[in-house]
């Protein structure tokens, strides 16, 4: 089964490549990119692609690799041995699953999404690496292991907060998200928005890729920014020849602030128009 | 097959392994690429390339073996002018009605003769032409606020550019670890230096702890400790003024970053060489000066220091009392340099010229001698390293 992007998911071919690389190959894929182009949806869209269940496990500064495989409820045994439960002679009864295990017995082999894998610890990855490349593990607490009946396939994003051990990456399929140009850039949001104006949209782009070459951004806006302000302009019924128009009365674009998230990128945008009506004069 | 390839691969510096090969000729064998070189190139960059600041090498490498174009060190003239002032030279030297004519054609190289060309000219009738290039071609940031299409100034509309192949299009030329630092990239050098470690108030709940202790005494014992903080603790001296000018920005950017990164982090400035006094406001540095010595004593040898200069002065300055540009010293710098490194066992020097420009100043041998070596250039790459090199267990 080849990945194709989907009808609301636009894959450039080198994209396509990549997963089904991963795909053929039962490896994982890791994915980086500029944040809001696309990453973590990328995991849904392939799982509805190929009709598979997706199991997503986000990760966090304290997420440790055993949580993904599993957690010996320590407290709640203890707890049930103080009250005389029955419960407590058993281990398995304090044994949680985690993602790993889920996607490891699953019937059908599933989609596994581990999501932002770099605000974890630097040691993470590393405590994974067995478990993603034999697709099984030990539970020390049973003696039993967890091996994979149909193996997952894996898809890592990464915010590129931190560098990934290198065991890990030769483990892995790497594709990097570029920002889309202005063509990938019209069909994604036909893909979103199939009725929207035609010169809305092209008005609209103008003026994003304007925002985003302006120097000196702290955060450009990227394409989930475009979708939202994209999605605010068709709620306020807003005619295109606003943003045709520069009006220099009008210092900066209509509803902002679905583009720009951080103040002093408003200020500066406001500075050069200013500027720039200052020139016009 | 792709022997050749993979060789050539691992000679520029990209760290590919036999185990990435061995998947690459497995997704062929999966026939994954479909046999078309397109294909085979997206599967290869996948397989291969495992960090985007390598892409763009690959895409240099794989333009090279599957194409025959020059390899990536030669001496092309678009390779190594910095295309921010390339557009100046073009438009400096090219008359309008050139540059229209040439847009018309939409020629690039007919574009890169003419300017060759025209800067010959320019070279033999005076000399201040050629030292225009040499000054701006040294200086390794100039290149701010650069903008990567704008060397296209006759390609963009041409037949040329759409014939082009995506690996020759080097999108990622960008994200190339030496190119250029912002504060969130220093940022990311910075966190290699952490050391995280349990210090004051216990605040957590210590699970484990607990669970032993109460197993070994027979009643719940609530065992805490304190937060994890990074603990590392950093002393930072930049060089100020006068030819550290040019690196004002990148300076600023290294020391919000830093600031940010690290709680436990001093600062001082200095001005070429470290004497006995140093200030940490430079309007009034004339006034609040402090002693050196009082900081050798004051912070404990397991600070980490950081050197930010360009080390580009009169050897005078480093190797002679009384050197110094700005008063009388009368210990010269090497000493005052010695002292700060015999207290502090990890420091490095962070240096914003270009490296492959050290050799041809004197002052910076001297100064990397003085520094065992430790002298990094103020780059991703660099950070990183000279990261590293401080987090080393001493």
């Amino acid at each position: 089964m080849k990945f194709t992007g989907t009808d609301t998911y636009v894959a450039t071919p080198d994209l396509m490549i990549a997963v089904n690389a991963a795909v053929t190959l039962q490896r994982p894929l890791l994915i980086k990119g500029e944040p809001g182009t696309g990453k973590t949806v990328l995991a849904h869209e392939v799982a509805r692609a190929m009709n598979k269940d997706l199991l997503e496990w986000h990760i966090k500064s304290t997420t440790k690799a055993q949580q993904g495989l599993y957690e010996y409820d320590a407290v709640s045994r203890l707890r049930d041995s103080q009250l005389g439960d029955e419960k407590v002679h058993d281990i398995k009864n304090y044994i949680n699953k985690g993602k790993l295990w889920e996607a490891f017995t699953a019937d059908e082999s599933p989609i596994l999404l581990i999501d932002e894998v770099d605000k974890a610890d630097i040691e993470f990855p590393n405590d994974l690496l067995q478990e993603l490349d034999r697709m099984e593990f030990n539970v020390y607490e049973t003696g039993e292991t967890i091996k994979a009946i149909n193996r997952p396939l894996v898809i890592i994003t990464s915010n590129n907060e931190k560098d990934l051990p290198d065991a890990f990456l030769r483990r892995c399929f790497f594709h990097y998200i570029k920002f889309p140009d202005k063509e990938t850039m019209i069909d994604i949001i036909n893909v979103h928005f199939p009725d929207i104006q035609n010169i809305l949209v092209r008005e609209a782009l103008n003026l994003f890729y304007d925002v985003r070459d302006v120097p000196g951004l702290k955060k450009k806006p990227s394409t989930s920014e475009l979708l939202d302000w994209l999605k605010l302009l068709m709620v306020e019924d807003m005619p295109a020849d606003v943003l045709k128009s520069r009006d220099p009365k009008k210092l900066i674009p209509p509803l902002h602030g679905a583009l720009l998230k951080n103040e002093q990128d408003v200020h500066m945008l406001e500075r050069l128009a200013f500027m720039n009506r200052r020139e016009n004069r | 097959m792709f022997t050749n390839f993979f060789l050539n691969l691992r000679d520029h510096g990209v760290p590919v392994s036999l185990r990435e090969y061995l998947t690459l000729m497995e997704g062929m064998q999966a026939g994954i690429a479909n046999h078309s070189l397109e294909d085979f190139y997206y599967l290869s960059r996948a397989t291969l390339v495992k960090n985007e600041s390598n892409l763009d090498k690959f895409d240099q490498i794989f333009g090279h073996c599957f194409k025959g174009l020059e390899a990536p060190e030669a001496q092309d003239l678009t390779s190594e002018i910095p295309e921010d002032w390339l557009r100046k030279m073009a438009e400096k030297f090219l008359s309008p009605e050139e540059m229209a004519k040439i847009e018309a054609m939409g020629d690039w190289d007919k574009l890169m003769e003419t300017l060759k060309k025209r800067l010959e000219e320019q070279d033999s009738r005076h000399q201040g032409g050629s030292k225009w290039i040499g000054t701006a071609g040294t200086s390794p940031f100039g290149a701010y606020g650069y903008n990567p299409e704008g060397i296209r100034i006759g390609q963009k509309e041409s037949r040329h550019r759409r014939a082009v192949k995506v690996w020759d299009k080097r999108e990622f030329r960008n994200l190339d670890d030496n190119v250029e630092l912002g504060t969130r990239n220093i940022k990311v050098a910075l966190k290699r230096l952490r050391n995280f470690a349990r210090q004051g108030a216990a605040e957590e709940l210590d699970l484990d702890d607990t669970i032993r202790s109460t197993a070994k005494q027979g009643y719940l014992d609530i065992k805490m400790v304190p937060e994890r903080h990074n603990a590392i603790k950093v002393l930072i001296f930049f060089d100020i003024g006068g030819s550290m000018d040019p690196h004002i920005k990148l300076c600023e950017e290294l020391f919000s970053a830093a600031r940010s990164e690290f709680k436990h982090m001093e600062y001082f400035y200095f001005h070429n060489c470290l004497y006995e006094g140093v200030w940490q406001d430079n309007s009034r540095r004339h006034q609040n000066r402090f002693d050196t010595y009082d900081i050798l004593h004051k912070y404990p040898h397991d600070y980490k220091v950081i050197f930010v200069g360009d080390a580009s002065m009169s050897p005078y300055e480093i190797v002679y009392p009384g050197g110094s540009v700005e008063h009388w010293n009368e210990e010269s710098g090497e000493v005052w340099m010695k002292r700060v490194l015999d207290v502090y066992q990890s420091a490095i020097w962070l240096n914003p010229t270009k490296e492959a420009h050290w050799d041809y100043t004197h002052s910076i041998s001297l100064m990397r001698e003085l520094m065992d070596d430790r002298m990094y250039p103020l780059t991703i790459g660099g950070m990183e390293k000279a990261m590293k090199e401080l987090s080393r267990k001493k």
